[in-house]
C-alpha cells in the first residue's frame, strides 16, 4: 500500500478566501491511502517547501499530492522538493484547486470546497496508482542555427560566434542586413545603418565559426532540441546539418496600403520606405504630411505596430534638418513616443516647427491631387472644424505586419504563431524569447514590432538561450513520454499519423512488426494513446488504469454525496 | 573555475538576469537592498495584458535563485565598494546587521505575532503596518526574519526583548554586526531598477493633502487579494467602496518642469488597475485622465479597447490642473480643461484619485554610478552609448538592464537580462567584435 501525503494550499487569499482549507484537509485524511493530510499559507514558499519535505521524510511517504494554484508555473518546484526529500519526482500528483475551484467559482463557496473535495480524491486516487520514472539525458550539437540575417539574427548569430559557438545564418535573400538595408538612418539619435550592419556582416565573415546562407531557406527540419537535423535550399544546391538550438528571427515587413488615401493613384503619395529611400538620396521635399496608423489601429487590425511614431518623428526631424523652412505635419491618433529619447524627439520636433494633429478613427484625413503634390482636408479636434493643409508629398505610416512565409516556417517548427501572424512566444511576460518547444527561440520582429535596440536586445537574449543548453552540452529529456506495449500493438500505423512531433515509427522487434516511440521527440501529448484502438499506447504518468482510478473516486465521491 | 559575476539589484531583471548567467555557468552573486528579493513586481497585482497573477509567475524564479547552486543570494545587502577594471573588479559588499541568525530562523513568524514595534510597512506601500521585526511578505525569499534596529525598542533602548524570548531557534541576536564581505568579479551587472516619484512634490495632484488620492503603487496592493484590505476595493477616507475613481497619467512625467521622459508603463497598468477595479466592484465607474495612450506592446490595444467596451472604462485626453478635498474628509474635486482649443473647465468629483507618478532610476543610481565613475543619461538613467550593446555601459565589463537603462515594461526588461548573460558570456570567451 502507497503512504500518499495529501498538502493543499491557502495561497493566501487566492483559494482560502473561497475554498474551506480546513474542512478539504479533514476529508483528504479519510481517504484510502492517505497518511498523512496538512495545509499550508502558501505551499510555494521556502516555509510551505520545508514543512512539505519535513512532513515527507516524517510520515515515510511513498506519494505526495498538492492541491494548489497551477501546475503550469509550479509543478516544477513541488516535484524538486519531492526529489530532495527522497521520493521520485514523478510520484507527485498536482490537484488544481485554485484555477479550477477557487477562481472559477469565486461566488459559490461551498461548491468550490466540495468541488475541491472531489479533485482532490480523483488525485490521491491517481497518486496511489504512480510509478516511479526516469528522465533520460540527451548530447547537445554545439552548434546553433539562426533563421533570418536581418539586425536581430546577426546580432544572435554574432555573439553566438564571439562566445566561440558554431553557427549557420540562413538568410532568403542574397544579402544580409534585412529591412535595414533600406533604411540609412535610425532613430532616436539618428545612427548610421550601414556600418552598423557592416560590421556585424565583418565579425561573422571573418570567423570560420560562422556560416551564412544566402538565398537559401529550410525545406526540412527534424529533430529536438540539441539535435535538430536542418536541411536547406541554397540557391540551387542543398544542404543538411545539425544543430542543437534555432532561433528564429526571420523579421517584419511594411504593409503596402491597399487602396487607401489615395495610394496608388496619386503619385504623391508614398510610403515611408519610399520616404526613407528619398531621404537617404539626400532628396528632402519641401513639405509634407504624415498620416499615423494606417490600416491599422482599427477594426480588423487592432494592433499598434510600435515604432511607427518613431520612424516618423525620426523623419519629420531630417526633412526640418535639411530644410529648416520645410513644413511638416503630422496626423495621428497618439503619438507613441515611450521611454526617454523617443520622448525627446518628440519634443525637438515639436520646437523644431513640426506640427502635430489629432484625428480620430470616425474621420479619418481626406486626401485629393494637386498639381504641385497632394492636399489634405482633416477635422482638426483642437479647433473643432476641418481644415485643409497641403505637402509636396503625403507619407503613410503604415504597420510592420508578420513576414512572408511566418505560417510555413511556424509549421516546420512546431510552433505558434499569435492572431496577427506574428510568433507567439512561451509567456508574453517572463519568457519573451523562448518558444513553448524546447531549443527553438524567437527575436525582433517576427515576434512583435520592435525598434532596432530591442531587436538588438531580444538577439542577444535569444543568443543566450541557446548558448545555455550548448555550453552545458546536455540536455533532460521528459520522462512523460508515451509507450508501447509491443503484444497488444497491431501495427496500424494509426499513432504515427496522429503523433504532430514525428516521434513515432513502426519497427520490428523479435520479428514481430510494431510501432516505436523516440522517447527524445515525444512531447508527451497523448495523441497516439487516444488514436490507438488496442491500447497498446499508454502514456507514463497517464496510463489507463490510472485515469480510470480517477473515474471511479469521482463516481464513488458522488455516491456517497447521494447517500447523505 | 568559475567566473564570478555580480549584479545588483534583484527584481525582475536582476533575477533574470542572475538565473540565465547561472545556467550559463558563472557564478552568481545576487545583491538586493532589502530583506527579500523580488522587486517591484513582488507588489503587483496582476500583469498587463494577460492580467497574470503577478507573484504566481515571479515566486518560482525567486525560489529557483534561492536554490540554484550557482547564485549566492545577498539580501540586506549594499554595495560598499568597487575598484578595478574588467575583468578584475573588487565589489565589496556590505551585509547589513539583521540581527537573526539566517542558519537558525525558521520564519515561523513567532516572534512577529510577539513584536510591540508597529511600523507603516514598505511592501505595503504604507497602507498597513508591519512590526520591527518582520517578514516583507509572506512569499518572501530569504524566508527570514529582520530587525529593523531603528525600531526596535530592544536595540534602540535596550527595552522589550521579547523577540528573543519567544524564538524556539534561538535565531535573535541582538549584538550581530554586519559585515563586508569582498569578492572579485570578473562582470558586473547593474539592475536596479526603479522607485515612484513622491507625489507629495506636486500639491496641485493632491497627493498628501486628500485621504482619497493614492499612488498607483498604493492602488496595486488595494486590489491584491493578499494585500492590506484583503483584495476589496475600498478607499482609504472611510474604508467604503468607491463608485466612481478616476486616474491621472503622467504625474511628474512628460512635463518640462519635471521629468521629460515618459515612464513607458503607466497607460497600460492604468489600464489593468482600471480593469481589475471592475472586477472587484462591478458597478464602479472609472476615468482615466491620459495624454497619449501609450499601447504599443502585444495585445495592448486590444486590452484598451476591452478596457472601453467590456468594462466601461472613460479616457479623457486631458491632464487635471488641480485636486482638492471634495466634501468633508471624503473624496475629491478634479479641475481638468476639456481637450481642444475651446476647451472648457470641468470640475468633477470623484470617490478615489489614483496618480501614476513618474518612475524615477532608484535611489542608488546615482551612489552606483558615482562608485563606478560611471555616465548617466540626461534623465539620470546608465547611458549604455554604444548601439550594437544596448546592455553595455559606457564602462567595460559593466553592463546594464532593465529600468535602470530607461523605462521599460517586464518582458523588455526580462530581454535584456538574458542578453546580459550573452554579452558576459561574449566578454569573457575573449570573442572581441
Amino acid at each position: 500500500m502507497q503512504r500518499v501525503g495529501v498538502f493543499v494550499c491557502h495561497c493566501g487569499h487566492n483559494i482560502g478566501s473561497v475554498v474551506d482549507v480546513e474542512k478539504v484537509v479533514e476529508y483528504a485524511k479519510q481517504l484510502e491511502n492517505v497518511a498523512v493530510a496538512d495545509h499550508n499559507l502558501y505551499s510555494c514558499s521556502e516555509e510551505g517547501l520545508g514543512s512539505i519535505k519535513k512532513s515527507i521524510r516524517e510520515n515515510k511517504l511513498d506519494v505526495v499530492v498538492v492541491a494548489a494554484c497551477t501546475p503550469r508555473t509550479h509543478e516544477p518546484l513541488f516535484r524538486r522538493a519531492c526529489e530532495q526529500a527522497g521520493v521520485n519526482k514523478y510520484l507527485f500528483e498536482f490537484v488544481n484547486i485554485r484555477e479550477h475551484c477557487s477562481w472559477i467559482h469565486a461566488k459559490e463557496k461551498e461548491a468550490a470546497t466540495e468541488k475541491a473535495k472531489r479533485l482532490i480524491a480523483m488525485g490521491v486516487a491517481k497518486a496511489s496508482l504512480l510509478t516511479p520514472q526516469k528522465e533520460g539525458e540527451a548530447s547537445v550539437i554545439p552548434v546553433a542555427a539562426v533563421i533570418g540575417g536581418g539586425i536581430a539574427g546577426l546580432t544572435a548569430a554574432a555573439s553566438l560566434v564571439s562566445q566561440g559557438i558554431e553557427t549557420h545564418v540562413i538568410e532568403k535573400e542574397a544579402r544580409l542586413g534585412g529591412l535595414l538595408n533600406n533604411i540609412s538612418v535610425i532613430g532616436p539619435e539618428f545612427v548610421e545603418t550601414e556600418p552598423l550592419i557592416r560590421r556585424l556582416k565583418e565579425d561573422l565573415e571573418r570567423s570560420p565559426q560562422a556560416h551564412i546562407h544566402l538565398e537559401s531557406r529550410i525545406v526540412e527540419l527534424g529533430g529536438f532540441i540539441g539535435n535538430f537535423d536542418i536541411k536547406i535550399a541554397e540557391g540551387a544546391k542543398t544542404t543538411d546539418f545539425k544543430v542543437g538550438a534555432i532561433i528564429v528571427a526571420t523579421g517584419g515587413r511594411e504593409l503596402e496600403p491597399t487602396n487607401v488615401y489615395g495610394f496608388g493613384k496619386i503619385p504623391t503619395v508614398i510610403t515611408q520606405m519610399e520616404l526613407e529611400k528619398r531621404l537617404a538620396g539626400g532628396a528632402a521635399p519641401s513639405s509634407a504630411i504624415f498620416i499615423q496608423c494606417v490600416e491599422c489601429r482599427q477594426p480588423g487590425r487592432e494592433y499598434c505596430s510600435r515604432i511607427c511614431c518613431n520612424v516618423t518623428l525620426k523623419n519629420a526631424l531630417r526633412i526640418i534638418r535639411s530644410n529648416p523652412n520645410a513644413r511638416v505635419t503630422v496626423l495621428h491618433r497618439d503619438i507613441m513616443s515611450y521611454g526617454t529619447t523617443a520622448e525627446r524627439l518628440y519634443r525637438e520636433a515639436s520646437e523644431s516647427g513640426v506640427s502635430f494633429m489629432r484625428y480620430g478613427l470616425e474621420s479619418p484625413p481626406k486626401i485629393s491631387e494637386k498639381e504641385d503634390g497632394a492636399s489634405v482636408e482633416v477635422f482638426d479636434e483642437t479647433l473643432n472644424e476641418n481644415i485643409g493643409i497641403s505637402g509636396e508629398i503625403v507619407v503613410l505610416a503604415t504597420p510592420i505586419i508578420s513576414q512572408e512565409g511566418t505560417a510555413e516556417t511556424a509549421k516546420l517548427l512546431k510552433v505558434p504563431a499569435d492572431k496577427n501572424g506574428f510568433f507567439l512566444e512561451a509567456h508574453v511576460k517572463l519568457r519573451p524569447v523562448e518558444f513553448a518547444t524546447d531549443g527553438v527561440f524567437i527575436c525582433g520582429s517576427a515576434r512583435w514590432p520592435s525598434h532596432v535596440t530591442e531587436c538588438i536586445a531580444q538577439g542577444l537574449a535569444a543568443a543566450a538561450k541557446a548558448a545555455i543548453p550548448i555550453r552545458g552540452g546536455k540536455v533532460v529529456i521528459e520522462a512523460i513520454t508515451a509507450e508501447v506495449d509491443v503484444e497488444r500493438c497491431a501495427a496500424c500505423g494509426n499513432c504515427v499519423l496522429a503523433c504532430p512531433y514525428e516521434a513515432i515509427e513502426m519497427t520490428v522487434i523479435d520479428g514481430k512488426r510494431c510501432a516505436k516511440v523516440n522517447e527524445a521527440q515525444c512531447k508527451g501529448c497523448g495523441t497516439c494513446v487516444a488514436a490507438c484502438p488496442n491500447d497498446a499506447m499508454q502514456q507514463k504518468g497517464f496510463t489507463t488504469r490510472q485515469l480510470g482510478a480517477m473515474i471511479d473516486a469521482l463516481i464513488k465521491n458522488c455516491k456517497e454525496e447521494a447517500v447523505e | 573555475m568559475k567566473e564570478n559575476v555580480v549584479v545588483i539589484g534583484a527584481g525582475i531583471a536582476g533575477i533574470q538576469a542572475s538565473l540565465d548567467l547561472a545556467d550559463m555557468g558563472f557564478s552568481v552573486h545576487l545583491i538586493e537592498k532589502t530583506p527579500s528579493i523580488g522587486g517591484h513586481m513582488a507588489q503587483l497585482d496582476k500583469t498587463f495584458p494577460t492580467n497574470d497573477c503577478s507573484m504566481c509567475i515571479l515566486s518560482p524564479k525567486m525560489i529557483m535563485c534561492a536554490e540554484h547552486e550557482n547564485i549566492t543570494l545577498h539580501t540586506y545587502s549594499e554595495v560598499d565598494s568597487i575598484a578595478g577594471d574588467f575583468p578584475r573588479f573588487k565589489v565589496g559588499i556590505r551585509e547589513k546587521a539583521r540581527y537573526i541568525d539566517l542558519n537558525r530562523c525558521t520564519g515561523c513568524g513567532d516572534c512577529v505575532a510577539k513584536c510591540p514595534s508597529k511600523v507603516p510597512s514598505e511592501f505595503e506601500e504604507g497602507l498597513s503596518i508591519r512590526k520591527a521585526i518582520y517578514l516583507p511578505f509572506p512569499q518572501a525569499v530569504p524566508r527570514k526574519m529582520t530587525i529593523d534596529a531603528e525600531n526596535c525598542r530592544k536595540i534602540k533602548d535596550n527595552k522589550c526583548g521579547v523577540c528573543l524570548k519567544v524564538c524556539q531557534a534561538g535565531a535573535v541576536d541582538y549584538d550581530q554586526k554586519g559585515r563586508i564581505v569582498e569578492l572579485d568579479a570578473a562582470v558586473i551587472v547593474i539592475a536596479t531598477g526603479f522607485d515612484l516619484m513622491d507625489a507629495t512634490a506636486l500639491p496641485q495632484f493632491g497627493y498628501g493633502i486628500c485621504k482619497d488620492v493614492v499612488s498607483s503603487m498604493q492602488f496595486e496592493r488595494i486590489l491584491s487579494a493578499s494585500g492590506p484590505t484583503g483584495g476589496h476595493l475600498v478607499r482609504p477616507s472611510d474604508d467604503k467602496e468607491p463608485v466612481n475613481l478616476a486616474f491621472v497619467q503622467c504625474v511628474g512625467s512628460r512635463d518640462a518642469k519635471n521629468h521629460l521622459y515618459c515612464s513607458s508603463v503607466c497607460c497600460m497598468y492604468a489600464t489593468k488597475e482600471s480593469i481589475l477595479a471592475t472586477e472587484h466592484a462591478p458597478d464602479v465607474k472609472i476615468t482615466i485622465f491620459y495624454m497619449d495612450m501609450r499601447a504599443v506592446g502585444k495585445g495592448f490595444q486590444e486590452f484598451v479597447q476591452r478596457a472601453k467596451k467590456s468594462h466601461g472604462v472613460r479616457y479623457v485626453r486631458s491632464r487635471p490642473a488641480k485636486v482638492q478635498q471634495a466634501n468633508g474628509d471624503n473624496g475629491v474635486l478634479v479641475s481638468y480643461e476639456t481637450p481642444g482649443m475651446t476647451g472648457e473647465p470641468v470640475s468633477e468629483e470623484y470617490d478615489m484619485l489614483i496618480l501614476c507618478p513618474a518612475l524615477l532610476p532608484s535611489s542608488s543610481t546615482r551612489e552606483i554610478a558615482k562608485m563606478l565613475d560611471m555616465e548617466l543619461d540626461d534623465d539620470g538613467f546608465f547611458r549604455t552609448p554604444d548601439i550594437r550593446y544596448p546592455t553595455d555601459s559606457s564602462k567595460k565589463g559593466i553592463l546594464i538592464c532593465g529600468f535602470s537603462g530607461a523605462p521599460m515594461d517586464i518582458p523588455d526588461s526580462v530581454s535584456q537580462a538574458s542578453g546580459v548573460a550573452a554579452r558576459t558570456a561574449e566578454l569573457l570567451s575573449g570573442g572581441d567584435r
